[in-house]
C-alpha cells in the first residue's frame, strides 16, 4: 500500500570505493533496446546489475511497508466502534499482510531471500515507509489512514503495475485491486463520523489536520532533490515524478474533503486556473527527513512490535518444520 | 538430528520450501499461475494459498507446485525453441483467402 520511501537509501553499507560493473555491450544493448520498446524484465533475462540492485531495494521496502503498516491500524481493532468496522478493519489488516507476501515473492525472484529481507528489516539497516512512525490517537486516524495514507498510496502504485520489471508490475496489479476498498471504507466510515455529533466531526478534523502534511510527502523529495528518480524513469521503474504525483493527488482530494466537509490544514491551497491545478504550501522536508532517518514519534516502538512478533512466532515456525519433517521421515520406505 | 529448538532464528523460514500456486477461478476455466509463496509441508501450502491468493473468492480450487519441480528453458533456447514457427504463417487461417461469398468459415 505505502511507497514512500522508495527513493530514499537505506542505511549506507560500508563504504567502498565505487566500481561502476562493467556489462557485457551486447546483453546491455538488448536490455535498453527492449525497456525503450516498453517491453517487461522477467527474472531469468539478463539485467543490469544496477536495475537489479533497484529493484530488490524498492521491493523490499515496499514489502517492509507493507508489514510495519499493519501495526498502526491493527492497534485499533480491538477498540473498533462496531462489530461491522471490526471486521473491515480485520480484512484490511489481512489485506496488508498479503501485499507483503506478494511483494517479498517478487523480491526473491531477484535472488534475495525472505531471510536476508527480513533481518534487514529486524536490524533497522532497511528502510519502510515514515508515515507509520506516526501514531494513530483516535478512531478517525483509522479513517484518514483509509482515505488520505492509502489514498497516497493508490496515486503511487497505479503507474507501478507497468513497470518494466514483470513480477513487480504482476503483483502491483493484484494490490491495486484490493487497495480500493481500503481508500473507500476509511472515507465511508468519516462520512459517518461527519454526520454524527459535533465532538465526533471535531475528531475527523483533528486527524486529517495531523496527517495530511505527511500524505503529501510520502510521495518523496521533490524531483529537484530526488537520489533515484532519473534513473528509475530512465529503466521504466518510475513512470511519474513525485511531484507530479503528489499534484494529482492534490487535485483529488480537494473535492473529497469538500463533500466530506473537512478542511485541509493549508491556508495557500488554492485553485490556480492558469496551471489548471491546485497550489498548495511548503512541505516541511526537516520533519521528513527526520522520521526517515529514525527520529519519528513512532520508529523505535514500531521496529520493536514488528521483532516481538517475529520473535514470538518462531515456535509456530519450528514447529511447522518440525511436522514436514516428521510426515517427511514417515513416508519413507523403511530403511534396511 | 538438529533440535528445532536450538536452531538459529530464521532458520525454520529458509528451510520452508517455494511453491507455486494456481487458482481455478470457476469451474469450467483453467487453472491459473497466481504466485509463489513459502511453506513447509503440502497441506500447509495449501492452507497459505488460500489466504493470500484467495481471500475474495478468487478461486474453486488451488494446486501448489513445488517450484522446484517446475522444469523450465533457459532464455538462451528462446530463438532456437520459438523462432522456426515464425516463418509458418499458414499455419494460421488468416493465411487463406476465401471469397467473401462464402461467408463465414
Amino acid at each position: 500500500m505505502y511507497t514512500q520511501s522508495l527513493s530514499i537509501p537505506d542505511a549506507p553499507a560500508p563504504k567502498i570505493a565505487p566500481v561502476a560493473p562493467v556489462e557485457p555491450a551486447e546483453l546491455q544493448a538488448a536490455f535498453d533496446a527492449r525497456v525503450a520498446a516498453d517491453g517487461r524484465i522477467e527474472p531469468q533475462d539478463w539485467m543490469p546489475q544496477a536495475y537489479r540492485k533497484t529493484l530488490v531495494r524498492q521491493i523490499s521496502q515496499h514489502a517492509h511497508s507493507e508489514i510495519v503498516g499493519m501495526l498502526p491500524e491493527g492497534n485499533w481493532i480491538s477498540r473498533a466502534p462496531s462489530l461491522k468496522r471490526k471486521a473491515i478493519l480485520i480484512a484490511k489488516v489481512q489485506d496488508e499482510g498479503g501485499h507483503g507476501q506478494y511483494l517479498y515473492s517478487a523480491a526473491e525472484t531477484l535472488g534475495t531471500s525472505r531471510e536476508e529481507m527480513l533481518n534487514a528489516l529486524h536490524t533497522g539497516k532497511a528502510k519502510y515507509s515514515s508515515i507509520f512512525n506516526y501514531p494513530t490517537l483516535t478512531w478517525a486516524d483509522v479513517g484518514v489512514i483509509g482515505w488520505l495514507v492509502d489514498g497516497a498510496a493508490i496515486m503511487n502504485q497505479i503507474p507501478l503495475c507497468r513497470c518494466s520489471y514483470g513480477p513487480y508490475a504482476r503483483a502491483m496489479i493484484r494490490v491495486c485491486k484490493e487497495e480500493s476498498f481500503h481508500q473507500r471504507q476509511g472515507y465511508e466510515a468519516l462520512l459517518v463520523m461527519m454526520r454524527g455529533t459535533p465532538g465526533q466531526r471535531r475528531m475527523v478534523q483533528d486527524a486529517v489536520n495531523r496527517w495530511w502534511w505527511k500524505c503529501l510527502a510520502m510521495f518523496g523529495p521533490p524531483d529537484s532533490n530526488s537520489a533515484h528518480s532519473e534513473q528509475s524513469m530512465h529503466w521504466g521503474i518510475k513512470r511519474i515524478s513525485n511531484d507530479d504525483l503528489r499534484q494529482q493527488f492534490v487535485d483529488a482530494t480537494v473535492p473529497q474533503a469538500e463533500v466530506l466537509g473537512v478542511s485541509l490544514p493549508d491556508p495557500l491551497l488554492r485553485w490556480n486556473e492558469a496551471r489548471g491545478h491546485y497550489d498548495f504550501g511548503p512541505i516541511d522536508w526537516d520533519e521528513f527527513w527526520q522520521t526517515v532517518n529514525g527520529n519519528g514519534p513512532c520508529n523505535v516502538q514500531r521496529l520493536a512490535t514488528r521483532v516481538k512478533a517475529h520473535t514470538d512466532g518462531q515456535w509456530v515456525r519450528d514447529a511447522a518444520s518440525a511436522h514436514a519433517a516428521k510426515q517427511q521421515q514417515r513416508a519413507q520406505p523403511e530403511a534396511a | 538430528m538438529s533440535n528445532p529448538a536450538t536452531a538459529s532464528p530464521t532458520k525454520a523460514l529458509k528451510d520452508w520450501p517455494l511453491w507455486e500456486v494456481f487458482v481455478r477461478s470457476k469451474q469450467g476455466l483453467e487453472h491459473k499461475h497466481c504466485g509463489s509463496l513459502h511453506a513447509s509441508d503440502p497441506e500447509h501450502a495449501l492452507q497459505m494459498a488460500r489466504d493470500i491468493y484467495t481471500r475474495r473468492q478468487e478461486g474453486v480450487s488451488i494446486w501448489v507446485v513445488p517450484s522446484k519441480a517446475i522444469v523450465a528453458n533457459s532464455p538462451d533456447d528462446k530463438a532456437e525453441l520459438f523462432d522456426p514457427s515464425g516463418d509458418k504463417i499458414y499455419r494460421h487461417p488468416t493465411f487463406y483467402d476465401i471469397p467473401d461469398d462464402v461467408g463465414h468459415m
